[in-house]
């Protein structure tokens, strides 16, 4: 079995911000956040070669600096990185004609340069001849709907426009291994539908192309990914298939529920049953949208009576299949949100 | 058994790949910059007023001497001329140093742009690039790092030639200088010498604006106008070392930067080494043609290497991806 991506025992931690002379002297809140940050604590992961990995976890969890690390773009604190069989400290240029990245609200380029010009001069640095990147560009141009505006200047796209022109820009130096950071996030649903489809064919439409997704899409992932990892601080906490995944809290029960606005959520977790809760407000339709990963069914009427007793009433109930939402809640204790 | 691609690493690729990155660098600059037609005010008219206020000055200074020499009594230095062969000499003496001295200016504001681009393009494009997240896209491509660098340099160049040259015509035109050139080629090879040492600086700089980050921005800003003076931009260098005391060594730190001695010998080759009676320039063309290839050797050298340094450095501190990092 081949490897797109291995790593082993992978850490990385941020030392901090330096105290210089010329620097205000920090609050003592501000000097704790200051200190040390351990964004990778061990992580360690295979993905196959014509994979399409994910990699979901919440803000912080470590997502990002990974992608990072395996772009070659930083260097790990301890343990090892290999991408397409080369070591990312040791070994970077073989693994930099492999792979791209894109990430979403990227923007990167230069607002002078038309859409064209911009993808044209990305690809000019992996030595692409300019015929073929040419050809490329106008073919991918076609396939995301850009065609008309590949004459428009960067700075007049709009964000939906400028992610298709910086996921063009991935695939045009054609990478054996893509690393997609966010590419949905902020896009309307047509952009975000044209790129996940062809992230899609690309991987399974010709044999050695791997992508390393990140996302904050559950649906998203569950869709487009063959396995994926969950990641909490810096930490792998499962890797499986989405199927899989779901199969693993099977064995639990998963309700939702449609509340008027609530205040006290803590009691919830003190709850006998209860082994994880996320609670989302909607302040216009002054509702609050609780998910609950219940060993049994036993705690509901203790949740029901709970949130009767704060005056909020109750609009809906409703028990579900698991999603991948769910495993993720019960797995990290919280929803992405 | 990988299916991926295989991947030529031979050198006449790694050839093709940095020279294809050098012109996809060196794009933006030359068509984005000049696609603004406004650039014909903020690049060529307003910098031709800045050289304007030391042409008028030197202007005034040649007409007092002029009506000194022309005076009732007419003098002649700082005594009465003896004869009008002598009040001749004078005139013409004044005339030619007059026009020494507006020719210094307007070749020192070609000179002055590229500074300014070697400055705030050069030295701290690499912190913007960060900022606007170009630098990590760069940083990852297969690329030399010098190709990124060495794309940036020759589209500033190219950028700043077409400004240089309108402000060289303009000062021509505009306040009749008179250009006297006796060896083309000798001016061309310490033209480009100065201008590779001078972006070779530039190189160097912009490794160490990336560590510097934002205070590299000051550092800039420091720059600029002290070494306006301290490199004889709009005046001869040598000039300075008549000064008694701080004179010499504010000059010695001056031509540090490759424009100092790059001005002095393009000064010497198009006024003549008799210019201002010979006494003002540093070295003679020769040895600051030699001077000029030393230093456009090692900046590069240090550039190359200070580059690869930092770019280990900041990716161990996490300084090379995000701005919030």
């Amino acid at each position: 079995m081949s490897y797109a991506v291995e790593t082993r025992d992978l850490t990385r931690v941020f030392s901090g911000k330096k105290k210089r002379w010329w620097r205000r002297k920090p609050t003592p809140d501000e000097e704790e956040s200051l200190g040390p940050v351990t964004a990778l604590d061990g992580v360690s992961l295979q993905i196959r070669e014509g994979e399409l990995f994910g990699l979901l976890g919440p803000n912080g969890a470590g997502k990002t600096t990974l992608i990072k690390i395996l772009a070659t773009l930083l260097l790990p604190t301890s343990g090892q990185a290999l991408v397409a069989g080369h070591d990312v400290t040791k070994d970077p240029f073989p693994i930099r004609q492999r792979i791209n990245m894109v990430s979403g609200g990227e923007t990167s380029g230069y607002g002078l340069l038309t859409a064209r010009e911009n993808i044209w001069m990305f690809s000019q640095f992996y030595g692409v001849p300019s015929k073929v990147s040419k050809a490329r560009i106008d073919e991918l141009m076609h396939i995301f709907g850009l065609w008309d505006k590949r004459d428009a200047k960067v700075r007049m796209l709009s964000t939906g426009q400028r992610q298709k022109m910086n996921m063009i820009r991935g695939f045009v130096t054609g990478p054996d291994i893509l690393f997609l950071d966010e590419p949905t996030l902020g896009l309307d649903v047509n952009a975000a539908r044209v790129i996940r489809e062809y992230v899609m064919n690309w991987v399974r439409g010709q044999a050695g192309k791997t992508v390393l997704l990140t996302s904050h899409y559950m649906a998203e992932a569950d869709q487009m990914c063959d396995r994926i990892a969950i990641i909490d601080k810096g930490r792998i906490l499962a890797c499986d298939t989405p199927a899989n995944l779901k199969r693993m809290i099977r064995t639990e029960t998963t309700f939702q529920l449609e509340v008027d606005t609530i205040r006290d959520t803590t009691s919830f977790m003190g709850l006998q049953g209860v082994k994880n809760f996320s609670h989302k407000d909607d302040i216009s339709k002054n509702r609050s949208h609780l998910t609950f990963i219940l060993e049994d069914e036993g705690p509901v009427a203790e949740i029901l009576s709970s949130i009767t007793s704060q005056g909020a009433k109750v609009h809906s109930l409703q028990k579900s299949e698991p999603t991948l939402e769910d495993v993720f809640i019960s797995m990290v204790g919280r929803g992405l949100d | 058994m990988s299916v991926a691609t295989d991947r030529r690493t031979d050198l006449k690729y790694r050839v093709g790949l940095n020279l294809r990155a050098v012109v996809g660098r060196s794009y933006p600059r030359i068509v984005g910059a000049n696609r603004e037609p406004s650039w014909i005010f903020f690049e060529a008219f307003l910098p031709l007023l800045g050289i304007a206020a030391y042409v008028f000055i030197y202007q005034f200074f040649g007409l007092q001497a002029t009506a000194a020499i022309l005076g009732n009594p007419p003098m002649c230095g700082d005594h009465v001329c003896a004869s009008v062969a002598e009040q001749n000499q004078y005139l013409a003496a004044v005339n030619a140093n007059t026009n020494a001295l507006i020719a210094s200016v307007v070749l020192g504001g070609t000179m002055v742009a590229f500074w300014l681009n070697v400055l705030w393009s050069m030295a701290s494009q690499l912190y913007w690039e960060k900022e606007i997240g170009n630098l990590q896209l760069y940083m990852m491509a297969p690329m030399n790092r010098m190709a990124l660098l060495g794309g940036m340099a020759v589209g500033g160049m190219v950028m700043t030639s077409m400004r240089a040259v309108s402000t060289l015509v303009a000062g021509i035109f505009v306040f009749g200088v008179i250009f006297q050139v006796a060896n083309p080629l000798l001016l061309l090879a310490v033209f480009f010498a100065t201008l590779i040492a001078l972006y070779g600086l530039g190189m160097m700089f912009a490794s160490l604006y990336l560590l510097w980050g934002r205070e590299a921005w000051n550092l800039s800003a420091l720059m600029e106008e002290p070494i306006f003076f301290s490199s004889g931009f709009y005046f001869p260098l040598g000039g300075l070392f008549r000064i008694p005391g701080w004179g010499p060594a504010v000059a010695i730190a001056g031509s540090f930067i490759p424009a100092s001695i790059g001005l002095d010998a393009l000064r010497q080759l198009t006024l003549g080494s008799t210019a201002f009676g010979g006494s003002l320039w540093i070295f003679n063309v020769t040895t600051e043609l030699e001077i000029l290839v030393g230093m456009a050797v090692l900046f590069l050298i240090l550039a190359r290497y200070c580059l690869a340094y930092l770019e280990t450095l900041a990716k161990r501190e996490g300084k090379l991806t995000s701005r919030h990092q």
